[in-house]
């Protein structure tokens, strides 16, 4: 602009409601962000810790997390994905196709490539297939939906050629490390404080610099409590798995995982133009944004993170099998996603719902795994707090666009 | 009469055809820096095309075009961008579920050397700018845009053109979905951004929108000038006969464009 500015740059009219009325707004427009599934994660946490006898122990606590790294680690993909208003159904089995790679790499009998070329190997591997997916989708136009689909039968095939044997055990302990190394608990305590300090500093130091701008702090009771649950969750989770034999790798995989998609996904202009082009891909072509190289980089992280999720899993079981990929991991990794709140519209959701709602699920199964429920009760139960999870996200994108006129 | 500067912009002899449909016919258009002028005319009068052709989505067949008095050829809309060139278009494109200073930074954010983004300026700037086109309904900036009033969304795009030292701005019929009280306010920001100094193209079907805002209207007939009328000595009913039976007219349809007129 190149006109006199008759108004100084001023600070935000920081007139808060109070607290009550902020929440009635927060549910009349249906802005709720994660707290409906932590709510939920805690009263399941309640139900199974007073009715299952050894569910609210440090044991199950390292075992729950063990258990969810993996595909956590895949859902981070499938967010991406979904912020895109895209589908990848076919990450459950690039994540086994990872394995297969990590496997055959380390054969000692065959390649036997030192344990950092075999997890390179499988990391390039499913983010070429990542890419390959993207570009048909991206540059020829197959919807995501038939594309994936295809992958899922073609990679699906490829391990089920690969696996003449049956089972390849992985008998590099260094890749068997991903999943089941522990640290000791000195170094647990280390970690907590890191994060820590960083999270507190990175908040404080960024509401800083919004204040050099004339930015205030737009709602500090929320702000003061990040900065208070961030510590207190970390030295709590590091306190009972130190308890139990320590903080295992599969946990610092999934923290540092999340801290790096999160901020690539809201700092960066990447992460930007994700959310545009999930909002209206329309929208974001018109301004300049180049909406095919988007959609390419983010078929390509799924197929990334499929990958490391791969290899945690094959680590877990120090083998790959006929298995691999298959069974409810997809259904999982995409309801970690949903469940935590990332719309299956597009342009909605954070990368910590796939925690979340991984957490959640993964909760739940082990609850009902020690109270000794069958299979087929767990199937149900996932499939209708899927169910219960994408309907509710379907009535907020209503109230919303009615709260918005 | 010599001493008056060059309009913004200036096309001469401009044509344009899609396959055998002959949508411009050397047409004549020029926009004077600190001017509403409007386009209008029936449906397939060639507006769109016209405005598409400046915006560097259509390339001309034939046809000059001058900016600020230097002839220009423009390709692609981010050279109409470079040139200070920016439309808004009738279907807004903003994503609705970006906040207000997302939108208007799209494609444009500002970044340090790694991508990352810095909130704090894009902040401030959004502020300023709304500021200075005393765009106050909005509560707060970092509101999605969802939940925004279709007057308000307007006034956001409007601001999103204006915010990148753009000289020229073109709005195609910004009040179309619009109610009587927003398309008030988005009137007054179009006559605010032709007395900041702004070439201003309005698009209208909506004679009453023309003439709350135009200083000048230009009728185009089936691809033909029919003339350009200034609106202070011309009648509604004046420009209804030109976009309905206008007589196609050459040269004389541009009576300030001294230079073009041999």
């Amino acid at each position: 602009m190149t006109a006199a500015l008759d108004h100084a740059p001023e600070a935000e009219a920081a007139a808060l409601e109070p607290l009550p009325v902020r929440i009635r707004d927060a549910v009349r427009t249906g802005n709720l962000g994660s707290w409906p599934v932590l709510t939920a994660l805690l009263l399941v946490v309640l139900f199974f810790g007073i009715t299952a006898q050894n569910f609210f122990t440090p044991a199950n606590f390292t075992n729950i997390i063990t258990t969810m790294a993996g595909p956590t680690l895949i859902a981070y993909g499938v967010v991406f994905v979904l912020l895109i208003g895209e589908i990848d159904l076919s990450v459950a089995f690039v994540s086994g196709v990872a394995g297969v790679v990590v496997a055959e790499a380390q054969l000692p009998t065959g390649a036997h490539l030192p344990w950092f070329v075999c997890i390179l190997l499988a990391l390039v591997a499913t983010t070429a297939i990542g890419v390959a997916q993207g570009s048909i989708v991206a540059l020829v136009g197959v919807p995501s939906f038939v594309v994936t689909l295809a992958g899922y039968e073609i990679w699906s095939g490829v391990i089920l050629r690969s696996i003449t044997q049956g089972v390849i055990v992985i008998q590099d302990n260094k890749i068997n490390d991903f999943s089941n190394y522990l640290f000791g608990d000195t170094a647990g305590w280390i970690m907590a404080t890191i994060v820590s300090v960083s999270y507190v500093g990175g908040m404080l130091w960024s509401a800083a610099s919004g204040r050099r701008h004339g930015i205030r702090i737009h709602d500090p009771l929320l702000f003061w409590l990040k900065v208070c649950v961030v510590p207190v969750v970390s030295f709590l989770t590091v306190w009972i798995l130190n308890k139990d034999r320590g903080v295992p790798l599969a946990l610092l995989l999934m923290v540092g995982a999340l801290v790096v998609w999160t901020f690539v996904a809201k700092r960066t202009t990447f992460g930007r133009h994700v959310y545009a082009v999930g909002g209206s891909a329309e929208a974001a072509r018109r301004a300049g944004i180049n909406v095919a190289r988007v959609r390419i980089m983010v078929f390509a992280i799924a197929g990334g993170m499929a990958g490391l999720g791969g290899i945690v899993l094959a680590a877990r079981l120090n083998s790959v099998d006929l298995n691999a990929g298959g069974g409810t991991l997809l259904i999982d990794v995409i309801a970690a996603a949903v469940i935590g709140g990332t719309s299956l519209f597009g342009g909605r959701g954070e990368i910590r719902n796939a925690l979340i709602g991984a957490a959640l699920i993964y909760t739940i199964e082990s609850g009902m795994y020690i109270k000794g429920w069958t299979t087929g009760v767990i199937f149900m139960v996932t499939g209708l707090i899927l169910l219960l999870a994408v309907t509710f996200d379907t009535v907020v994108r209503r109230v919303q666009v009615r709260a918005g006129r | 009469m010599s001493a008056a500067p060059p309009p913004l912009l200036e096309l001469t002899g401009v044509f344009k055809s899609f396959g055998s449909v002959q949508a411009l016919t050397d047409v004549d258009f020029e926009v004077r820096a600190g001017e509403v002028m409007a386009l209008v005319g029936d449906n397939g009068a060639g507006k769109s095309t016209l405005i598409k052709c400046v915006a560097g989505i259509h390339p001309m067949d034939d046809g000059e075009m001058l900016f600020d008095g230097r002839q220009v050829t423009i390709h692609s809309p981010k050279e109409a961008a470079n040139l200070g060139i920016e439309v808004v278009y009738q279907d807004l494109a903003l994503c609705d579920n970006l906040d207000v200073v997302q939108n208007m930074y799209l494609g444009r954010e500002a970044r340090n050397w790694f991508q990352v983004l810095r909130e704090p300026p894009m902040e401030a700037r959004t502020r300023e700018t709304l500021a200075s086109l005393r765009v106050t309904t909005i509560k707060s900036i970092r509101q999605t845009v969802a939940t925004l009033s279709g007057g308000q969304r307007q006034s956001v795009a409007v601001a999103r053109a204006v915010m990148w030292n753009s000289r020229l701005v073109i709005l195609d019929e910004p009040t179309a979905a619009l109610g009587v009280a927003q398309t008030e306010q988005v009137l007054q920001l179009v006559r605010r951004l032709g007395e900041q100094g702004l070439g201003v193209v309005i698009i209208s079907h909506n004679l009453h929108d023309v003439f709350e805002t135009a200083t000048r209207i230009t009728v185009l007939r089936l691809g033909r000038n029919v003339g350009v009328y200034e609106k202070a000595s011309t009648t509604q009913q004046q420009i209804v006969e030109a976009i309905t039976a206008g007589e196609p007219t050459k040269v004389s349809g541009i009576p300030s464009a001294h230079g073009a007129a041999q």
